[in-house]
């Protein structure tokens, strides 16, 4: 447990006053994500631990550089869970030694939801509250513990997806949810256009889906819930049922991207588009996730016709994993509309006025 | 946490020293060039309408009233506003609990009720596109036929509209399970007050770039006007049934919430009543409760069948072991909907045994809902006036609706410092001044209790990022640091300040 908020403060002050750019970092897991990594780093691990954890209320508050996977194991003692399931993108064993893990407030900074995010929400959906510096340095406490809170702007819910361009986050409030008493996964040969009819078919009734992924030509789903749910549905919808470790290694390997589709070299695109979209056609292998809303595409593919093609269909792309050139040339995340990025840089200016919280890591322009 | 650091930059506009009546002649005109004349009032007795929404303490005549019809004239009245320094509030079906609606006296009143069509809705994709007039419960309507609905359902659903749920980032009986307007919005296209057409979110799960559009929904039309929103439709249940139970005292009943929770259930539904409410809702729609129960809960479980059955037995056996001295389980959707009808009737019931009611609207974390309802009883004897509690138990979310007669003299009053010290209350305890109704005009003072002055000019940077002249809706949900001062002396009573020992500046 520790309390770096003066420290920081502090160092934010000056560093304002200096113009010295700086990056917040928790393990660096996800150092490979965003346009560009520009400043002295400031190491937010020391500033950690749980502040308050409250089961039956459930919400719990936690310093930013918490490591992820103490606030899960904090969790699971109480037979609760993260409902957003974030990738880590680092070990996530309890016995992991080295301090590579993820944090809380990358995390939240990152904004990245896994496999149940179709189903219950991102990580913007969780954020009750949360307290930061700004690029002033100045601490500014938004939301709260509470489920429900509309007093002000919901600044808490803007901060998820950050990327830690408007200030450095103290701590972080989530709603948790009960951990499902049973899950089950089952297994579907399928091909993708298949697949995606089926996935919004099945959205559309009252059936218990946590989480679906697509891949060479298989689907996978996984039921959650009540016992007699799961197995209700699962009568209703067949397929072959995975065993539990299996299952276990299959979804830990889709969201922190171990699964052998994530290997190799190429650049990793991510597509969100509206789950209905029917399989793009663009060159390279695809694996989808979130009932046909996120597709991950392994491409060396122009980055303008994939950017197209996402855009067509009301979506956008991501260039999630590549080489520094390359995102240097094509840019990270989706060009925004003229009028949207002065909006977002005023937005940015307004917590930021002297530009030095992770500049150009979202987009070059702020 | 800094205080009395700087005096704050951006200060509300004072529109006091515009001359009215010539004002008004060119304003007038030049709103006729860009709207059909019947789109525009100007009349008293047309305007008399609109002087306030559902919260009729405040009343206000605005200038004039645009009933605009389309986006096109949403964006010529803000563009002409904006050009000649017009504050614009933005009005869906009036049915605000805290004045968020209500008129500027120097400004235009911009209805979006007569944008009321739902244009587009696909049930395979599951999103319906609607515009901003649409009632909340048309959205479910209309997509009931594909065994989907909206999910957000606040008490107005019949005739609250989707924009102002939007503005409001409205809530209901359910949101504990399913969520709040910003967990059930993919997407809203807005209009600057510089009349730009700005798309927040799509039919995606995500957009690039910072996530305004969570940011805009909740903002009380202090940032932009909505014009088009895309809801996310959700499954119709297959089967929903709800438990009422009776408790001896409220204590047991607040035992009970955080025990159903810490058994692993989010409840599609969890409503506590206390002795009042009962009493006073039970003659009115005869929905079956237990009127010698100090508190009775409402649990709903919904899903399929089989989840149901799982859940209400848990459930069940939760109450039962918290010592719940009656409990019944629906046993048809009749029945269902009528043990929810007398919490759905709470406030009319209310209004009919009290001339004037004033409704509260904190959250609190759910342990501490016993000794909230104890300090409200303190109140009561304290003001000497009534007070029915409701509360969303599952969320935290109170609704105390304190009983007052506004011919006494002095019971508005004590009704407002009763209330205030309910506010201070929640905030003390962990909570908030508002779970779902907004701060808008009522609230204003409240917020200077709850938020530092870094806080509130962090605020007021974000809206002159969208606003910079300060001209959508001033005045409401975010106070200056001036008016803070200003407004300190509102709750006055006999001589003290309602948060003494709170900070204030």
């Amino acid at each position: 447990m520790g309390d770096l908020t003066q420290q920081w403060s502090e160092r934010i002050q000056s560093a304002a006053t200096s113009g010295q750019a700086l990056r917040w970092r928790g393990g660096g897991s996800k150092d490979f994500y965003g346009q560009q990594l520009a400043g002295e780093i400031v190491d937010t691990r020391g500033h950690c631990g749980i502040v308050a954890y409250e089961p039956s209320e459930l919400v719990i508050t936690a310093r930013s550089g918490t490591a992820l996977r103490d606030i899960e194991a904090a969790l699971a003692g109480e037979g609760q869970i993260l409902g957003f399931e974030p990738p880590h993108f680092g070990p996530q064993a309890n016995n992991a030694t080295h301090a590579t893990h993820a944090t809380l407030g990358g995390c939240i900074a990152a904004g990245l939801s896994g496999p149940r995010r179709a189903a219950v929400g991102a990580v913007r959906d969780f954020v009750l509250g949360l307290r930061l510096l700004d690029g002033a340095g100045r601490m500014l406490k938004f939301g709260g513990q509470v489920m429900k809170n509309v007093a002000g702007f919901d600044v808490s819910r803007l901060m998820a997806g950050s990327l830690g361009t408007l200030g450095l986050f103290l701590d972080i409030s989530l709603k948790v949810l009960p951990k499902p008493r049973a899950e089950l996964s089952l297994r579907f040969e399928m091909p993708q256009c298949n697949a995606l009819d089926t996935l919004n078919g099945w959205a559309g009734k009252s059936l218990p889906i946590s989480a679906s992924c697509w891949c060479a030509e298989e689907l996978v789903v996984r039921l959650s819930g009540a016992h007699t749910a799961v197995d209700a549905a699962r009568r209703q919808l067949g397929g072959e049922a995975l065993h539990t470790a299996e299952a276990t290694a299959c979804w830990t390997g889709w969201r922190e991207q171990q699964a052998d589709f994530f290997a190799g070299e190429l650049p990793l695109w991510r597509l969100a588009v509206p789950s209905v979209v029917p399989p793009l056609q663009l060159h390279g292998e695809q694996l989808i996730e979130w009932g046909g809303s996120l597709r991950w595409l392994k491409s060396g593919a122009a980055a303008e016709s994939i950017r197209q093609a996402a855009a067509q269909v009301g979506g956008h792309a991501t260039l999630f994993r590549a080489a520094q050139d390359r995102k240097q040339e094509a840019g990270v995340f989706h060009p925004l509309p003229h009028q949207m990025l002065a909006l977002q840089r005023r937005i940015k200016h307004s917590f930021d006025p002297h530009g030095i919280c992770n500049p150009g890591r979202m987009y070059r322009e702020f | 946490m800094t205080k009395h650091r700087q005096h704050q930059a951006t200060h509300e506009q004072d529109f006091s020293d515009v001359g009215r009546a010539a004002f008004l002649r060119s304003l007038l005109a030049e709103l006729a060039s860009v709207v059909p004349r019947q789109a525009l009032l100007s009349a008293p007795e047309e305007l008399k309408a609109y002087e306030c929404d559902a919260l009729s303490a405040y009343r206000r005549m605005p200038l004039a009233v645009v009933l605009a019809e389309d986006e096109q004239q949403v964006i010529a009245v803000l563009q002409t506003c904006h050009r000649l320094g017009v504050p614009v509030v933005a009005r869906g079906a009036g049915t605000g609990l805290s004045g968020g609606a209500l008129p500027h006296p120097h400004g235009v009143l911009l209805s979006l009720a007569k944008m009321k069509k739902i244009l587009h809705l696909d049930p395979v994709a599951r999103v319906a596109v609607v515009q901003p007039g649409v009632r909340n419960l048309a959205i479910s309507e209309a997509a009931a036929a594909h065994g989907l609905y909206y999910a957000p359902d606040p008490s107005s659903q019949i005739a609250c509209s989707i924009g102002g749920n939007v503005a409001e980032n409205a809530g209901g009986l359910h949101c504990l399970k399913y969520g709040l307007t910003v967990h059930n919005v993919l997407r809203a296209r807005v209009v600057t007050i510089g009349g730009e057409i700005i798309e927040l979110g799509n039919h995606a799960l995500d957009a690039p770039g910072l996530d305004l559009l969570a940011l805009t929904i909740g903002s009380e039309g202090l940032l932009a006007v909505v014009t088009e929103v895309t809801v996310k439709l959700t499954p119709k249940p297959e089967l929903a049934q709800l438990i009422l139970a009776s408790f001896r005292t409220v204590e047991a009943a607040a035992a009970a919430v955080a025990a159903i929770i810490a058994a692993g259930i989010i409840p599609a539904g969890l409503e506590m009543m206390d002795k009042q409410a009962t009493a006073a809702v039970e003659p009115y729609v005869h929905a079956g409760y237990d009127l010698d129960a100090e508190a009775i809960l409402l649990c709903e479980s919904d899903g399929t069948a089989e989840e149901v059955a799982e859940e209400i037995a848990t459930m069940r056996a939760v109450l039962e072991r918290c010592g719940a001295s009656s409990l019944r389980v629906s046993t048809s959707e009749a029945e269902r909907l009528k043990f929810w009808a007398g919490r759905k009737a709470a406030f009319p019931a209310v209004g009919r045994i009290s001339p004037d009611y004033y409704c509260m609207d904190g959250t609190i974390p759910k342990k501490r809902l016993a000794e909230m309802l104890k300090a409200i009883a303190a109140m009561e004897k304290k003001y000497g006036l009534r007070c029915a509690n409701v509360f969303h138990a599952g969320d935290g979310n109170l609704h105390p609706l304190i009983m007052y007669d506004a011919a006494i003299a002095g019971e508005l009053q004590r009704t407002e410092a009763f209330g205030a010290e309910i506010l201070e209350l929640s905030v003390r305890l962990g909570g908030t001044i508002t779970g779902e109704h907004g701060v808008g005009y009522e609230k204003i003072g409240a917020m200077c209790v709850q938020f530092s002055a870094d806080e509130l000019a962090a605020f007021h940077r974000i809206k002159a990022a969208f606003d910079p002249q300060g001209l959508l809706n001033p005045g409401k949900a975010v106070p200056t640091l001036h008016r803070c001062a200003e407004l300190g002396g509102m709750h006055v009573h006999r001589g003290k300040l309602p948060f003494p020992e709170l900070e204030r500046f």
